[in-house]
């Protein structure tokens, strides 16, 4: 069984190594193939490990492959930790991965690195999965920094794009910012527990006292870790740029996997983090203000993609929040539905964008309704997903992480229920600016109809359609009798059921009403496009001037003092004093014409036969 | 094998080439061959001798031989390989190799200048004298100033010179100390003088006198390794040699520095460690991010290695003096490391300028175009230069941070955050170089040549493969570190 477990990251990893080594006719779609039945492979190796651990006696498994490093204390194996959490992870990881790389085929289809493209997409999923999968921070570390190289790569995918190039750059830099988090924390949690295993860890959690400072530092160290990572405040304008990727990287690694695995390593942490009540109120905080603001943004996008990338941000935003409230499984149940969700919607605008040629811009779309038979009724239901009408699942997981934040604390609720309506609203000015009212794409598609995609495409958005509506149904004990909730108390510890169910009703009754008052407020506000620009806030669209106070008070800043000590320490300072000892001694020496008559060489070899004498001298003496 | 034989041959093979290249006049493909087929042949002698120690039990030295030379002067032909200098040797053999086959032009006196240079640097690493340390470090100034002066760019003579006076400023430091040793020495001990590491060990000084006489090795390997602020000569240095020149002054010559100050300063001077300890840490960590901050400024390629290799002798100079297991054994590691990654880049820089004639940054762009191999090989380098974890700059660095961090957190925190300015230099000189469109004569450059990729090869598989399996040198390097530098892997150690 444990050679099944293993090839789910082996077997992505083969398809990487098969692609870069076999040779491929320029053109041939079978690196698409290799690759996307890597992943598929993976996926029913991770179904048939799922299976099997549900029987196995405490659902934990640790599967060690080899010792990585050892060095005085320190031993760290590549190991395998099968648990609740990892198999979920894993579960949705793959399952989608499989989709998107089935839709790839034919998105990326005749484009020049197709064969790169499905390279860097197996890559990929395997340090995804090595991220979930991995039984020690280190471990999990090398997949978190893994993606992170993929995700520079798949960005500046169009090289040759400037935009593409500094928005790869970006992205791999913020991360790296949120990677010093992981690393302190990191040497924090070894300095005081010893170990860097997350069983080790975890279960001394509780057992080795930890002073409430300690305890803050390790989890703001991780806080810092995750805002790089899933695109939170303070770290996260990196996110929209990584559009400049194509939309199935969008779609895979900057929606629905890659960024959500700050979250995930905060509820791996999770007995780590109860220890400090005031670091897990500064990442409710930190959760609920990204929710609210990238919310506020994504009103005034104009950008399909960008639209969406904000909603992703603001997404996360609630699933940091909810952890932050202690809500580690809700956290992880939005996250499961928002990747089905938010894989439909990117891939959804993309065979939009497919249709229109590239086009990504809202006001040059509208009327496609007709003309897309199948992404029309399953963006719809994307759509109504993530504006949590009922009964998708976007309601239930939101409602969920609602329930929870209010029981934690007012003030939050009522600000993840505004960005409720928010959402609502801007979802559904997207969807009636793509898909509704007059058709304004024609000099696109120089007068004809935009032609529904090939069936590899929109396959995969049937099936996340269906997730996307039913997904709901994970966490409905009612339903199927077992839970996620019960699935992963064991990791997470028994949630504190504190809400009546009068009170749980009156919530998601909330809930509800906002999701209809946003609907209700886009419908009427955008029932008509000219003049275009109402309701949109040059602020918002500015994202908040968020990357011109950045580069205000760290970015220009750091290049002048950079640039000082290039052109005036270097120069004059360090080079200075060298030149002017260097200068007192030459001048004061009798071989200065010869240095400047050119006689160097000789000179230098004098000084070496001067100091070697010299030795035997001092040596001839002191004996 | 566990002979000392083999260290002799180690030194013999490039003698004999210079020898044979001396005998007459070869053309330039076969002198090149001579060298580069004796080299091979060196590092594989090397591969032996560090397997030969291995299967030994590690630990202290091996394959020693003694013999004095001059009793009166104290010189004596000490040798012996242990885990802290066994990877240096073949680092020396391997890039000595390298740089032959890459970056060579057959020139019979440059080829002769690289051997005497590899001689040199070998003999220094497998020595246990500090005399004839001092003999071989003296001896690396003569062919690295030709190789520079006679091979280098235009503004050669200057950077030659500063380099040559620089470091013999510097050495004449470390002259001064070892010669006080060994004077306490006899002193003490009476007979006749001697520079032996073993005997010299003995010596107990003052911590006073431990601090000044480490405070002069302080310089002088400061100044080789390089140590902030004593860096100026190298951006002129490494700017202005030929290829093979800067391979082996930033992969080799800068070891000899970090390596000097280890096995002299470090292991022998513990007192003045616990002195210095604070400035020397805060001047590596200084190195770190000036060093980092200049290279992301840099205008040409080379000065940007240049300055980033500042940075990474700061992680591992930073790492000796923290004083634990951990990091001491990453700072080993990360001596090999940079040598084969510092190697690497110089190699493809070297490309670079051989196809466009410059390596200024600005008059590079969208290089990935026309030569996507090229671009490839640079981005592994490079993303192990940055120390992307599963390739080997990260284990290194990892181990240097978490053991610093564990004696002395303010110092390994701050250092922590050179990790973002490594991915900042090399990622926006890679965007300017290699991304956006190629026009004019960027265009048109031609790809990664066969004997470009089978020179890169060997460095980009010791990238990965010591990413993944580290233990390939750090079991070997473990042991040596625990007997001849922190003496202890309980007290010292990061953990419980």
């Amino acid at each position: 069984m444990t050679t099944i477990a293993t090839l789910i990251p082996v077997l992505p990893l083969l398809g990487f190594l098969s692609i870069l080594v076999l040779p491929h006719r320029h053109g041939s779609d079978r690196p698409g193939w290799i690759a996307t039945g890597a992943v598929g492979g993976s996926f029913v190796a991770t179904a048939i490990t799922f299976v099997w651990l549900l029987s196995h006696e405490g659902h934990t498994v640790v599967i060690s492959l080899f010792s990585w490093i050892s060095s005085g204390p320190l031993t760290v194996d590549a190991a395998l930790l099968l648990d609740p959490l990892s198999i979920t992870m894993c579960l949705f990881v793959t399952g989608i991965s499989t989709l998107i790389h089935l839709y790839s085929i034919g998105y990326m289809h005749g484009e020049k690195d197709f064969r790169k493209f499905f390279l860097y997409l197996n890559l990929f999923v395997f340090s995804m999965l090595v991220l979930v999968l991995g039984s020690s921070l280190l471990v999990t570390f090398v997949g978190w920094e893994g993606v992170g190289v993929c995700s520079y790569w798949l960005v500046s995918y169009y090289f040759t794009k400037d935009s593409a190039a500094s928005a790869g750059k970006k992205a791999f830099i913020y991360n790296r910012v949120g990677d010093v988090g992981l690393l302190l924390a990191m040497f924090l949690i070894f300095t005081h527990f010893g170990s860097l295993d997350y069983l080790t860890v975890l279960s001394q959690a509780t057992v080795v006292p930890l002073s409430d400072v300690l305890a803050l530092l390790i989890v703001l160290a991780l806080l810092l870790a995750a805002t790089g990572k899933s695109a939170q405040i303070p770290l996260f304008n990196w996110l929209p740029d990584a559009m400049e990727g194509p939309t199935p990287v969008s779609a895979l690694i900057h929606a629905a996997t890659m960024v959500t695995a700050g979250v995930y390593l905060l509820v791996r942490m999770s007995p780590v983090l109860d220890l400090s009540s005031t670091g897990r109120a500064t990442i409710a905080i930190i959760g609920g203000a990204t929710a609210f603001v990238a919310a506020t943004v994504a009103t005034s996008q104009k950008d399909i993609k960008k639209v969406l990338a904000f909603s992703t941000v603001s997404q996360i935003g609630y699933m940091v929040m909810a952890v932050g409230s202690g809500a580690y499984v809700a956290a992880i149940f939005l996250m499961v539905a928002h990747a089905f969700f938010k894989a439909l919607l990117f891939l959804g605008s993309g065979s939009v964008i497919h249709a229109l040629h590239g086009e990504q811009d809202l006001r040059r779309m509208g009327g496609l309704q007709k003309y897309l038979p199948i992404t029309f009724p399953t963006f719809l239901i994307g759509w109504l997903a993530i504006a949590g009408i009922p009964p998708f699942a976007g309601f239930w997981a939101k409602g969920d992480v609602l329930t929870k934040v209010y029981e934690y604390n007012k003030l939050l609720w009522v600000l993840g229920l505004l960005t409720a309506v928010l959402t609502a609203y801007y979802m559904s000015r997207l969807f009636v600016l793509t898909f509704r009212g007059d058709e304004r794409f024609r000099d696109i598609t120089h007068g004809s109809d935009p032609h529904e995609s090939p069936w590899v495409m929109t396959a995969p958005l049937v099936i996340l359609a269906v997730l996307s509506a039913l997904g709901g149904i994970l966490n409905l004990p009612w339903v199927h009798g077992t839970s996620l909730a019960g699935f992963l108390a064991p990791l997470v510890g028994e949630e504190a059921g504190g809400v009546s169910h009068g009170t749980e009703i009156l919530l998601s009754l909330a809930d509800a009403v906002a999701a209809g008052l946003g609907l209700a407020l886009a419908f009427s506000a955008w029932r008509s496009t000219s003049p275009w620009p109402r309701y949109e806030s040059k602020f918002f669209e500015a994202v908040w001037r968020w990357d011109d106070a950045y580069d205000a008070t760290i970015g220009r800043p750091a290049q002048r003092l950079a640039t000082f000590g290039a052109e005036v320490v270097e120069p004059r300072i360090i080079d200075g004093a060298v030149h002017g000892v260097a200068g007192t001694v030459l001048r004061s020496a009798t071989g200065v014409r010869k240095i400047q008559s050119g006689y160097v060489r000789h000179y230098g070899l004098a000084m070496v036969i001067g100091t070697a004498l010299t030795v035997l001298f001092l040596v001839a003496r002191s004996w | 094998m566990r002979s000392p034989l083999l260290i002799i041959v180690l030194l013999l093979l490039p003698v004999i080439g210079i020898a044979t290249l001396s005998v007459r006049p070869w053309d330039a493909r076969m002198t090149t061959r001579i060298a580069a087929s004796l080299t091979v042949v060196q590092l594989a002698v090397s591969l032996v001798a560090a397997v030969g120690y291995h299967s030994r039990g590690g630990g202290a030295f091996g394959l020693t031989y003694r013999r004095v030379l001059a009793s009166s002067w104290g010189l004596s032909f000490d040798i012996g390989i242990d885990g802290i200098s066994i990877f240096l040797v073949i680092l020396t053999a391997l890039v000595t190799a390298l740089a032959l086959l890459g970056a060579s032009h057959g020139e019979r006196t440059f080829v002769r200048w690289i051997l005497l240079l590899n001689v040199a640097t070998l003999g220094a690493f497998v020595t246990r004298d500090l005399l004839l340390f001092f003999l071989f470090f003296e001896l690396t100034l003569i062919p690295s100033y030709f190789l520079i002066a006679n091979y280098g760019g235009p503004a050669r003579s200057a950077a030659a010179l500063k380099f040559f006076v620089y470091t013999l400023f510097g050495s004449g430091f470390f002259l001064v100390g070892m010669v006080y040793l060994g004077v306490r020495h006899q002193h003490i001990f009476g007979g006749d003088v001697t520079f032996a590491y073993d005997e010299l060990a003995k010596v107990a000084l003052s911590p006073a006198a431990a601090t000044w006489v480490l405070v002069g090795f302080l310089i002088a390997f400061g100044v080789k390794s390089p140590l902030f602020p004593l860096h100026s000569w190298s951006p002129a240095a490494y700017a202005e040699a030929p290829t093979a020149g800067s391979m082996m002054l930033s992969a080799l010559l800068a070891k000899l520095g970090t390596y000097g100050l280890l096995r002299f300063g470090v292991a022998l001077l513990p007192d003045g460690v616990d002195r210095v300890r604070p400035y020397v840490m805060t001047l590596a960590v200084i190195g770190i991010l000036y060093g980092s901050g200049v290279a992301a400024v840099s205008k040409n390629l080379k000065r940007l290695v240049a300055y980033s290799s500042l940075a990474q002798v700061g992680f591992i100079i930073l790492g000796m003096f923290s004083g634990s297991l951990v990091a001491t054994n990453g700072a080993v590691l990360l001596m090999f490391n940079h040598g084969i990654i510092t190697a690497a880049l110089f190699l493809l820089i070297g490309g670079l300028e051989r196809r466009r004639g410059t390596s200024d940054i600005a008059g590079l762009a969208g290089l990935q175009g026309p030569a996507p191999v090229l671009a490839a090989l640079f981005t592994v380098v490079m993303l192990g230069s940055i120390g992307l974890p599963g390739l080997s700059g990260f284990v290194s660095e990892f181990l240097v941070l978490l053991g610093a961090f564990n004696a002395h957190p303010w110092w390994a925190a701050v250092a922590t955050t050179g990790v973002i300015f490594a991915a900042l230099y090399l990622l926006w000189a890679y965007q300017r170089v290699f991304h956006g469109v190629a026009e004019g004569d960027n265009a048109t450059v031609a790809d990664a040549t066969i004997r470009e990729r089978s020179v890169l090869a060997p460095l980009v598989a010791a990238i990965v493969v010591l990413g993944l399996y580290p233990a390939l040198l750090l079991r070997t390097i473990e042991p040596s570190v625990v007997t001849s530098v922190t003496h202890s892997a309980v007290s010292h150690g990061g953990g419980q």
